[in-house]
């Protein structure tokens, strides 16, 4: 089930065209780019055919304002057709500025509002437990300053101390926090008891590492730190 | 109610589908389920967003949630995670809350929710059940897990004498002849509401669902005169029937909890004679609405 086909970067950047339309885009779809490519080359098995099968791994975006590459992306990997990213927000189109799962193939939460992705993932990962299902692993993206949001400090405080091991937070540290996190943003969840690895969030190689390190009897947190302008 | 809902969800457990999701709230009664069926029955901690937020994510998977709490944190605080990670998620639950209106008076303004129905009702297409006895908490529990949709179950210290189970249909209690003014009583009022207009020419008909509020039943019985009382925020259910009468000239008096912080303690039923819900506090109201009508006729 894993799909191990490297997103060509000209044929992605092509269909962001499609979805930017003339738009600019600022750093929170930019800085997102590297982590998405390298989750849905090489870590996520999940494809368009295994969209509803309840053993799929769960990718959750919380931050749902920088989904213009999820929909390139999305589209780059046949889960929804590369038509659908041109009028992108208009009126007739099934893409929001923010996702709406209910829109949109293999997209599992609709997300916009900061701090409901994490909360939903722990959800989404007692669930899978609940059923017996140990494979299939939730992801969920956030963004640095996402993690002001209190919201987010009660899921990890309580996916820590059940160590929930089937789920992991990828968090794209573009230094957007209006009050930043002295000591980095990793420290947030290891106090808590989660396994982190804080990498350069442009880098394929340490990214792959960091994403598949988890240790399955803790959650995991990988921080990816985005600081080239972006 | 609060045992009786307790013991119905460990009965409703048995199938693996549920999940009962805790903020600490009531997790000591819930000890020997969780022991029983364990991982699904969480407590998140003091953690309302959180509670909600999970049942979202469980309910991605299939499992059916029951989230549980308090009132005004179950309700209030998490308000936004009901409307996001349930609602907007495509996704159902079942809520389940204690401490009804002011069922804890004493605890002051904090634990009171007499608004919960009323946001709740800002939400499309949730069934509200407001049991006016234990005895209805079993089956409107069962009927609401076995829903695919999202549930309110409201729960409350203050019960009627007996109990109505029952789909939640208008049940007339007391026939006055067609024409008699209509009172329409949501859940645990009724007693006092039976009471309050024991010797007037008032047709008394009851509930304990309130959404979706029986319309149909409501034409059947309604003449000119409508009469709600309800143990929540005054007005809530107003919409409704003034949409189902929308066609037909009559005269709506809404009564319920009122909207200001009395900033008093004391018991639920010092709260009744404030806001005017206890028997000869509802007849006052009742007298002083059909008065003028008659003056008028």
């Amino acid at each position: 089930m894993t799909t191990t086909t490297a997103t060509d970067p000209a044929v992605l950047e092509a269909l962001l065209d499609r979805v930017r339309a003339g738009r600019e885009f600022g750093a929170n779809v930019h800085s997102t780019l590297d982590v998405l490519q390298v989750l849905y080359d090489r870590v996520l098995r999940i494809t368009p055919a295994s969209v509803d099968d309840p053993d799929r791994d769960r990718f959750l975006l919380s931050k749902g304002h920088a989904v213009a590459g999820y929909y390139a992306l999305l589209a780059a990997k046949g889960f929804i057709p590369v038509t659908w990213l041109d009028g992108q927000g208009g009126p007739e189109s099934r893409l929001g500025d923010h996702p709406d799962r209910t829109l949109v193939p293999g997209v599992e939460i609709g997300s916009g509002s900061l701090g409901h992705g994490l909360g939903l993932g722990v959800g989404t990962a007692l669930g899978l437990r609940a059923q017996g299902r140990t494979d299939p692993r939730v992801y969920v993206l956030l963004g640095d300053a996402e993690l002001d949001e209190g919201s987010n400090h009660e899921a990890i405080a309580y996916a820590g101390a059940t160590e929930l091991g089937n789920l992991t937070a990828i968090v794209l540290d573009n230094r957007s926090a209006s009050h930043g996190w002295p000591g980095g943003a990793a420290s947030r969840f290891t106090v808590n008891g989660w396994t982190a690895a804080t990498v350069d969030g442009r880098d394929h190689t340490a990214l792959h590492l960091a994403l598949t390190g988890h240790d399955h009897h803790r959650p995991h947190v990988v921080v990816a730190v985005v600081t080239d302008g972006e | 109610m609060r045992d009786v809902f307790v013991t119905t969800a460990e009965e409703v457990l048995s199938d693996p589908r549920t999940t009962v999701v805790l903020a600490d709230i009531s997790a000591a009664a819930f000890a020997p389920a969780a022991a029983r069926y364990p991982g699904r029955v969480v407590n998140v901690g003091i953690r309302e967003q959180l509670m909600v937020g999970v049942a979202g994510g469980l309910a991605l998977t299939g499992q059916r949630p029951i989230v549980h709490s308090y009132a005004p944190f179950l309700v209030e605080r998490a308000y936004e995670q009901i409307k996001l990670d349930l609602d907007h998620q495509g996704v159902g639950a079942v809520l389940v809350s204690v401490g009804a209106s002011y069922d804890r008076a004493a605890a002051g303004r904090t634990h009171l929710a007499p608004a919960d129905v009323a946001l709740i009702d800002t939400l499309r297409d949730w069934t509200v059940y407001v049991p006016g006895h234990p005895d209805e908490v079993p089956g409107l529990l069962r009927d609401a897990v076995c829903g695919a949709g999202s549930a309110y179950l409201r729960l409350s210290t203050q019960t009627n004498a007996r109990a109505y189970p029952g789909s939640g249909d208008l049940r007339v209690l007391r026939d006055a002849g067609p024409g008699a003014p209509l009172l329409v009583a949501v859940g645990p009022v009724l007693d006092a509401a039976l009471a309050a207009v024991a010797d007037r020419p008032v047709t008394v008909a009851w509930t304990h669902r309130p959404r979706p509020f029986d319309a149909a039943g409501l034409r059947a019985l309604a003449g000119t005169e409508v009469i709600l009382v309800e143990p929540y925020l005054a007005g809530t259910s107003a919409r409704v029937v003034g949409a189902a009468l929308a066609d037909r000239p009559h005269r709506l008096l809404a009564l319920g909890v009122g909207r200001s912080d009395l900033r008093r303690y004391g018991t639920p039923e010092d709260h009744d004679r404030w806001h005017g819900l206890d028997a000869a506090g509802l007849r006052r109201s009742v007298d002083a609405f059909l008065t003028p009508a008659r003056a008028a006729a």
